[in-house]
């Protein structure tokens, strides 16, 4: 199998696994216990988050450990919504394309009162910091802008976005889950008061994850219990768990110069290979791109149905069809930067791991062309738009 | 479990009766690319009979082997059967569909009921 689906969740690496397998059975202390066999676990775990801090230039003081994304998403933008709301602030600016874990808190929030601004992110999947400077307002608490898109790929100008917001004194959050381990990220350089990720996403294990807070910025709860975290996350700690989401982050880190330079030449050749199919377009800049992520659209076809083909050839991949997700609209990333519905139904994300070989790409972009052609030789859409009774979007 | 059922995929796979019928004389089209289904079905209707049938889809995996199954549940049958075929009847033939892709049942149902009602207003002028 070519498993090409590395933004929805990577293979544990080797060394995050021996991690993980060593302590559950080494030390399953609690770190919350006096004795030396808890302290034990309460130095490995403290240990991960000096780890976890230097890998994006944090204080191992800013760290809180999540259960994943999610969790440190939700707790970036209750707490600052809370913050923002004790000044009189009740306005929050985003972008149209976030992740959900972002979108439905902003919902949550509106429901509370708060004034959501979403921006535009443009046919190419890039918000502009100026765009951001124009929304801010007097009562503007958080700006949220994910460093780089799950489905596209994009690289958003974080550290200019959070120049912007140092600059009228407004809390920046990034949910970076599909950065930390893949690009190069650094809270100070990039300006950054709150960050979100995710450990599966960079070859560690699921259910991990942590949250970047500035120092100052006090963070509000979603789980009341016991001191933990400082007391801003209760529950016993996954000290295997956090420790593998360690070890993982850093060797993607160490290893993101080579990460780049092997997988930036495949993606690009799989780009080319797919661009010569008729009626496609790649959805996202091609340039501000993460090393691992191509998204096509193929017009007269449905992604579900060239999805499950795929699979019977041996390739894993996504798509933001409708029908993929169990909802009537297809992906709202792709409406986001323009696409019509008609076309975003027929969407293909591939997601590269290091693994990706040069025959592999060939093989991907042979399958894909041939499954595009079966599916549209019988899609009635297709035989209105090859006839002229339609016209062409792409 | 896999997402459908072996029935689903064999359609899916190997659909049956596809492509256009060039000399049919009743045809009907439903859904819409927006929402991401669209059904055409192609009808060769002779004494009453559904003689032959064939049909097109732009859709999810359910849509196709829907559309497939209806095709060989009232290839060579009656018309007056053919008109009483349900989505329910579609789904239970594929050994069923997963919950929210029983619409594709239901365009299954519509295709052959608009490519009925265009063979009936051919017959009246």
């Amino acid at each position: 199998m070519i498993y090409a689906d590395n933004a929805a969740t990577t293979k544990m690496s080797d060394r995050a696994l021996e991690t993980m397998m060593s302590l559950i059975s080494t030390t399953y202390g609690n770190p919350s216990s006096l004795y030396e066999f808890g302290q034990k676990a309460k130095e490995v775990l403290e240990q991960a988050r000096r780890d976890v801090a230097y890998a994006i230039g944090a204080d191992p003081k800013e760290i809180l450990f999540t259960s994943g994304g999610s969790e440190a998403d939700n707790q970036a933008l209750i707490t600052a919504a809370k913050l923002g709301e004790a000044k009189g602030k009740k306005h929050i600016i985003s972008t149209a394309f976030e992740h959900h874990a972002v979108l439905h808190t902003l919902k949550k929030l509106e429901k509370e009162g708060f004034e959501v601004t979403l921006l535009d992110v443009h046919s190419n999947g890039i918000v502009l910091p100026e765009q951001v400077e124009e929304a801010i307002r007097e009562d503007t608490c958080l700006v949220t802008v994910m460093y780089a898109n799950n489905e596209i790929g994009t690289i958003q100008p974080i550290r200019e976005i959070g120049a912007v917001c140092r600059k009228h004194g407004v809390l920046f959050h990034t949910d970076a889950v599909q950065a930390v381990g893949h690009i190069k990220v650094n809270v100070e350089e990039d300006n950054i008061d709150m960050l979100s990720a995710s450990g599966h996403k960079f070859h560690g294990p699921k259910g991990v994850g942590f949250l970047y807070a500035k120092k100052g910025i006090r963070l509000v709860n979603l789980i009341e219990g016991g001191a933990q975290e400082k007391g801003k996350r209760a529950g016993t700690e996954n000290v295997p768990g956090i420790a593998s989401m360690a070890t993982a982050l850093r060797e993607a880190v160490s290893g993101l110069d080579e990460y780049k330079a092997k997988l930036t030449p495949v993606r690009d050749k799989i780009i080319k290979g797919l661009s010569e199919i008729p009626h496609s377009a790649i959805n996202g800049d091609l340039e501000h791109r993460v090393p691992s992520n191509i998204n096509f659209c193929f017009e007269g076809i449905e992604g579900e149905s060239l999805l499950l083909l795929l699979d019977d050839k041996g390739i894993a991949a996504s798509s933001g069809s409708a029908c993929t997700s169990g909802s009537l609209d297809p992906s709202h990333v792709l409406l986001a930067i323009g696409r019509v519905h008609d076309v975003a139904h027929g969407s293909l994300r591939l997601s590269l791991g290091e693994d990706i070989t040069d025959e592999d790409a060939d093989y991907i972009i042979n399958s894909v062309k041939e499954v595009v052609e079966y599916l549209r030789g019988f899609s009635p859409v297709w035989r209105d738009l090859v006839a002229g009774k339609t016209k062409f979007i792409l | 479990m896999a997402l459908y059922s072996e029935k689903v995929m064999d359609h899916f796979r190997n659909p049956r009766n596809v492509g256009v019928l060039e000399d049919a004389n009743g045809v009907g089209e439903v859904g819409n690319a927006k929402c991401g289904d669209i059904m055409k079905m192609y009808l060769k209707i002779e004494d009453d009979i559904v003689k032959d049938v064939k049909f097109e889809t732009f859709g999810c995996g359910s849509a196709i082997a829907s559309s497939s199954m209806a095709t060989e549940l009232i290839k060579g049958k009656p018309v007056e059967e053919a008109r009483q075929l349900t989505n329910k009847a579609v789904a239970e033939a594929l050994d069923g569909l997963p919950d929210y892709k029983m619409h594709c049942s239901v365009l299954a149902q519509e295709a052959i009921e608009a490519a009925l009602k265009d063979y009936e207003s051919r017959q009246g002028s």
